[in-house]
């Protein structure tokens, strides 16, 4: 494996630890609340709601897993 | 010092000092066992590393435009801190293990006298395990210090509350000579998985261009709420594991037992 491939990989590991699901899930939340400030309804609500359900949902992986 | 600058130096200094606990355990075991002066010399040159990781970074990303710093803080604040959050109310409902210092503190000692003979004046095996332990422990520190210090310009601040915790778990570690076992080391996980979620949830949706009600005052809700619901988890699965056991170790009813032939 090349150096800046060990390196890559070291830096996903760090980031996004063993749950790739929740780091995609907080990209789209991201990209839905700029997308929702666009327009004139309020757009902060819908991170508190998609972080309790990315939570949620993570947990519930783990467990089955255990 | 603002509620939010309070929260930046509490959750940096938690945070540090739960990794220095663990950092801790690590030099000590390789230092008792073969050579202090290798370990510490490991564990300064660490230190060092993160040191300049801070320095070299944290004012390049200052210079970022706010809101592409907030949107890009706030995303990976919230992956670490919904990693941390979520790692921390399994610990705390009985579904993973809690990390035992005294354990850990044993098995790198058994490590270090397997690792064979030492050299007289230089051990290298003390230099890498020290390094390398206080290097990975750190690194998520750095990232904490890096992340909140930057977007509220205060990385001086933030880099203080580190060098404090780590101060203070070092003088601790020196005055017992032995692994921290007693600190609280979940606890303290989980309040720093609720502030690094809770700023993350905050920046990144201010970030994206969404306006709190309150403005920064939101904070003052979001925090307590965050810590309410992992709370709420970890007591739902709590009680939800105790019953699942509870069914695993309760005797069959006789029409069971009879079908399966027992």
């Amino acid at each position: 494996m090349s150096a800046a491939r060990s390196a890559l990989l070291a830096v996903w590991e760090f980031v996004v630890g063993d749950d790739w699901r929740t780091a995609l899930g907080v990209g789209l939340t991201l990209a839905a609340t700029a997308a929702l400030a666009q327009t004139a309804v309020p757009a902060w609500w819908l991170m508190p709601l998609a972080v309790l359900a990315l939570l949620a949902l993570s947990i519930r992986r783990e467990r089955r897993r255990r | 010092m603002s509620a939010a600058e309070l929260g930046l130096a509490g959750s940096v200094f938690l945070a540090c000092a739960v990794e220095a606990v663990e950092a801790l355990t690590i030099v000590l075991a390789v230092g008792s066992t073969r050579s202090w002066s290798s370990a510490m010399t490991g564990t300064g040159g660490a230190l060092l590393v993160l040191a300049a990781l801070v320095a070299g970074l944290g004012p390049a990303l200052t210079q970022l435009p706010i809101d592409v710093l907030r949107v890009a803080i706030g995303g990976l604040l919230l992956v670490f801190g919904l990693q941390w959050l979520r790692k921390a109310i399994l610990r705390a409902a009985g579904v993973r293990a809690l990390h035992d210092e005294r354990e850990a503190y044993a098995s790198e000692q058994a490590a270090a006298r397997a690792a064979g003979a030492r050299a007289a004046s230089f051990d290298g095996y003390s230099f890498a395990i020290a390094f390398k332990g206080v290097l990975l422990e750190g690194l998520e520190v750095a990232f904490i210090v890096l992340t909140f210090g930057a977007n509220q310009h205060r990385i001086g601040l933030a880099a203080a509350a580190a060098g404090a915790a780590v101060l203070l778990v070092a003088a601790a570690g020196v005055a017992l000579r032995a692994p921290l076992a007693g600190v609280p080391e979940n606890t303290m996980k989980f309040a720093v998985g609720v502030m690094l979620t809770s700023f993350g949830m905050f920046w990144g949706a201010e970030g994206a261009g969404a306006s709190w009600p309150g403005a920064d005052a939101a904070l003052l809700a979001i925090v307590p709420g965050v810590l309410l619901v992992a709370l709420a988890i970890a007591r739902w699965l709590r009680v939800s594991q105790s019953a699942t056991t509870m069914r695993e170790v309760a005797p069959k009813p006789a029409a069971e037992r009879e079908a399966i032939g027992a």
